[in-house]
């Protein structure tokens, strides 16, 4: 439960954050913006593949639509316009391919996702050398990182907000139902297509904006600049590690990932590659259910101690 | 915290000297102990290819002349030496932007080296404009750097833009076509990435102004390792010249494939890879008459000491294009710094303004651009020559028709 007193201590965080450019360097401004742009990644990401398991690849199809609406626009409309515009297109994109893929389920969505973020690349770099005939786009904006940094971190605080609420919903009542057991859902009565797809749609549509408030850093724009897949995979890592089915568990995955990763570039330039694969792999064995999940675990069992009753109970909802 | 960098101090061979003239009066006093050079670069990922042929041995070679040279020479003639910091960008265009800006204000480099790609020039580039660090933009091959100039003015543009480049060849062409060497068709291919289209862009126009006939024109996907298809719609269009601006390792297949299918136009152009030193190698005898971008003069001895001293710090020669351009950049900085020390705004005058010997030979910008370039080279005799612009010092004749494979 969250009280007045979390509500005002978040509000606290926020205003500091907010107020970290006026303190902070060029590197400073830029770590920040990075980290802020992954937890509202890794937020977005959870809102809809958290409660409904549904692994997704898509992040970095809807990062780069994100990206590319802003080059193709950004001389043209102004720029609260053109975020209005890739806000659109990626709803649209995403009630599309939702609607066509929804009804697959476990491996085959995960590949369909991921093949999806690799259609649009293609798609986009066909359109660029067919019709427009010049593969990069330049973005020149004359506002600096900070920014950047400030539209994100507002729609950082707008996407935990969501999340919060659609929690406390009738919807994520019908989430939880749907990621336990979909079958039995369907059979309650619940239109669970229309609820998988109204989540997704919302998640992409953040991802999209995420990408779009972004691309202002890079200058120069292009397929591989935008689409690149790591930006998926560190996404889905972040929100496992910190536990994807709870609110702040992307938020406690990001976090430290991110000054994790920061960290090893800088002191282990040549060796970052290597320490990252052993550490998801470390992750996937050691917090199968994210930080936040082991941490209840531990608690739970504490508890369970008192009475051996609660412990299977417990246990079995952990496993299912 | 984040302050244990990785650094790689280069010497101290230098600091016993730099610390005695220090000692006298009036001299070297507020120079700092050791200059700080910073650069990231692509070292793995997608990138890693083209930052390891054209751009880390030579940041590398440099380094290394400046190590027994005892450092970068002030202009009082004290030598500081150089302390490296090197990070990985791993290919991505926001990890480039936040190591150049941990570079710039967390490491307080005093110069920073570019990294590799257009792209990356470009992400980085409003970096180095806001900190005021010149920026020497050599693997960039781009027709908008009078334009980022202007934004940009301390960004200086070494390799020229795809017109440069298809304009010479097109020139070229034309004049063979007016001696009777070659029939005015073109076939032309391009592989569909940031490279291939801007210079296909480029050459559309171009052949056309030059009055050459384009028959084929076609582009193929990132990734094409089958090229006999479109061999042999060459070979059928009855053109004399194939134009193929591709990328390796598309270049190798259709050099193989090209032998394969006994397809022998009398002029063969294909992109990038033509000037990787093993290609000439590998080829022998037969990689003579093919022509690509870039090239030597094969007399400038210069250039071959240079070229001697690159296989033995890095154990490969370099490449025929960009390499020693790349070189000749960081010979502009380390001059300029030697005639105005380490303020970053008089070094970017001075690189802009001055005159330079390099391995290039007698180089100087122009609106920050260098603009004495080999935009077409040829193997002959075992290297790749440079044979336009035909009016540039030291240049080759083209030896057209190419013998059959």
């Amino acid at each position: 439960m969250i009280t007045a007193f979390s509500f005002a201590a978040l509000a606290a965080v926020f205003a500091a954050l907010a107020a970290a450019p006026f303190f902070l360097g060029t590197y400073g401004i830029g770590f920040l913006l990075g980290l802020v742009g992954y937890v509202t990644l890794a937020s977005a990401w959870a809102l809809f593949s958290g409660p409904t398991r549904y692994v997704s690849l898509a992040t970095v199809a809807f990062f780069g639509i994100g990206a590319y609406t802003v080059a193709v626009l950004y001389e043209t409309l102004p720029s609260w316009l053109v975020l209005v515009v890739a806000a659109l297109i990626g709803l649209f994109v995403a009630l599309l391919v939702g609607l066509s893929t929804l009804r697959l389920a476990g491996v085959y969505f995960v590949i369909f996702t991921f093949g999806l973020a690799e259609l649009i690349r293609q798609l986009v770099t066909w359109y660029e050398v067919n019709v427009t005939g010049t593969l990069g786009r330049y973005l020149f904006v004359d506002y600096g990182p900070e920014v950047v940094y400030w539209k994100l971190l507002a729609l950082c605080a707008v996407t935990l907000a969501i999340g919060y609420f659609i929690k406390r919903s009738r919807w994520g009542l019908a989430l939880k139902m749907i990621g336990d057991d979909e079958v039995v859902a369907e059979h309650c009565g619940l239109p669970t297509a229309r609820v998988k797809l109204a989540l997704f749609a919302a998640s992409s549509v953040i991802i999209t904006l995420v990408g779009a408030i972004q691309a202002p850093r890079w200058t120069y724009i292009e397929p591989t600049i935008v689409f690149n897949p790591t930006i998926s995979f560190l996404t889905l890592i972040m929100a496992l590690l910190g536990g994807a089915g709870r609110l702040w568990g992307p938020v406690v995955g990001a976090v430290p990932l991110f000054l994790l990763f920061e960290w090893l570039s800088a002191n282990f330039p040549d060796h970052y590659s290597i320490i990252l694969g052993l550490l998801f792999i470390a992750i996937v064995f050691v917090l199968p259910n994210g930080v936040l999940g082991f941490f209840e675990e531990h608690w739970n069992r504490l508890r369970a101690r008192g009475s051996a009753g609660r412990t299977e109970l417990s246990q079995d909802r952990e496993a299912g | 915290m984040f302050t244990t960098f990785r650094r790689l101090s280069l010497t101290v061979l230098a600091g016993t000297a730099a610390l005695a003239l220090a000692a006298l009066p009036g001299s070297a006093q507020d120079h700092p102990d050791k200059i700080k050079i910073g650069y990231a670069v692509s070292k793995t990922g997608a990138n890693a290819g083209g930052a390891a042929m054209t751009t880390i041995p030579n940041y590398k070679l440099w380094l290394s002349d400046l190590e027994a040279k005892g450092g970068l020479e002030m202009p009082d003639g004290t030598k500081i030496p150089v302390e490296l910091i090197e990070y990985d960008d791993r290919s991505s265009a926001e990890e480039v932007v936040r190591a150049v800006e941990r570079l710039a204000g967390q490491d307080e480099a005093h110069f920073i080296l570019p990294p590799w790609g257009t792209g990356f020039n470009l992400a980085v580039a409003p970096l180095f404009d806001r900190y005021g660090y010149p920026q020497l933009a050599v693997s960039a091959v781009t027709d908008k750097a009078p334009d980022f100039v202007k934004r940009w003015p301390k960004s200086f543009w070494f390799l020229g833009g795809g017109h440069d480049y298809t304009n010479a060849l097109a020139t070229l062409l034309a004049d063979q076509v007016k001696a009777g060497v070659i029939n005015p068709k073109v076939a032309m291919i391009s592989v569909a990435d940031g490279f291939g289209i801007d210079l296909v862009t480029a050459a559309r126009p171009s052949f056309k102004e030059a009055g050459l006939d384009v028959v084929m024109d076609q582009t193929y996907p990132v990734g094409t390792q089958d090229f006999t298809t479109i061999l042999n719609e060459a070979k059928a269009s009855g053109a004399d010249t194939f134009v193929a601006f591709s990328y390796p390792p598309g270049t190798f297949a259709l050099t193989q494939q090209a032998q394969v299918n006994s397809f022998n136009p009398k002029v063969l152009y294909l992109g990038v890879g033509v000037g990787f030193p093993p290609y000439g190698a590998n080829l022998g005898e037969k990689a003579e008459g093919i022509m690509t971008l870039g090239g030597i003069d094969p007399a400038n001895e210069s250039n071959k000491a240079y070229r001697e001293r690159h296989n033995e710090v890095n154990g490969q020669y370099p490449d025929l294009w960009g390499s020693v351009i790349t070189y000749a950049s960081l010979q502009m900085l380390e001059e300029a710094i030697k005639r105005v020390g380490l303020d970053r705004e008089a070094v970017s005058k001075e690189l802009s303004t001055g005159t330079f010997e390099t391995v290039l030979g007698e180089t100087s910008l122009e609106d920050n651009q260098l603009r004495d370039l080999w935009f077409v080279g040829q193997w002959q005799n075992g290297t790749l020559a440079g044979v336009a612009p035909a009016d540039r010092k030291g240049a080759s004749d083209a030896k057209l028709p190419k013998q059959p494979w």
